[in-house]
């Protein structure tokens, strides 16, 4: 039974993440990380923040304290890339 | 002379490559649709990219610019020409559905629920291109309860039983059998109680029940649910864009999302939270984003779509979704002025006093506040001369 509720609730996870909503994403690296906050002149904190309990975050492992790039889709620019800082909650 | 002085394909592919680094890949698209069929030489096309460049940085928002100020400007003013009654149609068919300045104040204050829960379900290849499969699927959505297939009920006091009679027609409409009934009914009746089937009557005996109690049970069966999603009250099939879709009063997003025959990819619902919730904060901005456009475009109104993405970045920053008000947004700013001034002044002043808090003069409101240069556009910028 358990198992069973395991493998409904893994598939509802995969379907989630093929959401039209859901943009691409993946984990910084940390030594990208520094580079990239110099070139936007700002402090780790003052990035937008994602919550570690985010289904975004969960599927690609991140862990809080990680910086997360966001690859969106926009109506102006076609494609927009963007970070969020990972906060526990 | 003329021939090897054109750019070739390989070296304007290699041009916009390097374009691609500065300029949004929109633009970049645009620019290679129309050199699509022409032929420049080497110096139209260096010309090009410069003024391109050029003008790409020259409409950028400069530095300090108060953009904040912008968009509630160019979000407020168009809101006062809005209807302020919500609508609702007063047929079968339709949803009544908020709309106007009603909506929009329920967005951007993000209520725990909207006044009128909607999921857009899109459905599948297989069942998107025939009313009869989607109403099929409609089903399997729209929560069927015993009441709704119920033709009578009655209460027999002096056998303690329940009488319920079945509507066939009912059942089979939905898509339903006598079976299903069965089993939920002797589900239910674990408890000390004999169901007896006839036909389409049901009889529940329950042994030396008062009057009381034989009502709380019928109410308990009637509740009961047969097929369906919780909270989901009503769903149409509709035709819209060249393909049938379901539109369903109440959300519950999450088990949608699981159900066969509904394309997963593009099912949304309205509620802000709930997408936050199972698709998470990113999917929710977008959510908050189209709503706005959707109830400014229904009253025929023109907001650059680049006002509504600031409203949805500060409304999810935090990675949670908070509204523009003293909940959210102002009441979580760091100066304790600025938020004096905002709402229940008092209230703020002495808990920041008891809190210790300082004040840094950083923002705008306690800069005007304290008769400071305010850090907007010129006044961004911190100049020493150096004395000579």
């Amino acid at each position: 039974m358990s198992s069973k509720r395991r493998r409904k609730s893994e598939e509802r996870f995969k379907r989630i993440l093929e959401h039209e909503y859901m943009p691409k994403a993946e984990i910084v690296p940390k030594e990208e990380v520094k580079e990239i906050l110099k070139q936007l002149n700002a402090k780790v904190f003052q990035l937008p923040w994602i919550r570690a309990s985010d289904p975004l975050v969960r599927a690609i492992g991140a862990r809080p304290g990680n910086v997360i790039r966001i690859i969106r889709k926009s109506d102006t620019a076609g494609e927009f890339v963007t970070y969020r800082f990972v906060v526990p909650g | 002379m003329a021939v090897s002085n054109t750019v070739s394909q390989e070296e304007l592919n290699n041009v916009l490559a390097q374009l691609a680094r500065i300029l949004p890949p929109r633009i970049i698209d645009e620019l290679k649709n129309k050199l699509s069929n022409k032929s420049l030489t080497k110096e139209q096309l260096a010309n090009l990219i410069r003024i391109l460049v050029n003008e790409y940085y020259k409409m950028l928002i400069d530095p300090g610019e108060a953009i904040g100020i912008v968009t509630a400007q160019s979000v407020g003013e168009p809101s006062t020409q809005m209807i302020l009654r919500s609508f609702h149609f007063a047929g079968l068919r339709e949803f009544s559905m908020a709309l106007g300045l009603p909506r929009m104040i329920e967005l951007v204050d993000a209520r725990r629920k909207p006044s009128v829960p909607m999921m857009t379900i899109y459905l599948d290849e297989e069942h998107r291109n025939d009313p009869n499969k989607a109403q099929e699927v409609a089903y399997k959505i729209q929560l069927t309860t015993i009441e709704n297939v119920t033709r009578s009920v009655e209460i027999d006091y002096i056998n303690s039983q329940i009488i319920i009679e079945i509507d066939e027609n009912e059942l089979s409409q939905r898509g339903l059998s006598m079976e299903d009934v069965r089993k939920v009914v002797e589900r239910i009746k674990g408890k000390g109680a004999q169901v007896e089937f006839e036909g389409n009557t049901m009889r529940i005996t329950l042994e030396g029940a008062d009057i009381i109690k034989l009502r709380r049970v019928r109410d308990k069966i009637m509740q009961t649910r047969l097929a369906g999603i919780k909270n989901v009250r009503k769903t149409l099939v509709r035709y819209k864009d060249g393909e049938w879709i379901i539109e369903t009063e109440g959300t519950n997003l999450e088990a949608v999302l699981t159900i066969d025959g509904v394309d997963y990819t593009r099912t949304i619902s309205n509620d802000i939270h709930e997408v936050a919730e199972v698709l998470g904060i990113e999917a929710a901005r977008t959510v908050i984003m189209r709503e706005l456009k959707k109830v400014l475009d229904q009253q025929g109104l023109d907001t650059d779509i680049r006002h509504l993405m600031l409203i949805a970045d500060v409304m999810t920053w935090t990675g949670r979704v908070r509204q523009v008000g003293r909940h959210g947004v102002v009441g979580e700013k760091e100066s304790p002025l600025a938020r004096a001034a905002f709402e229940v002044t008092v209230k703020n002043l002495v808990e920041a006093s008891i809190k210790g808090e300082v004040e840094q003069f950083r923002g705008v409101v306690e800069s005007v506040l304290a008769g400071k240069y305010i850090p907007i556009g010129t006044g961004i910028v911190q100049l020493l001369m150096e004395f000579e």
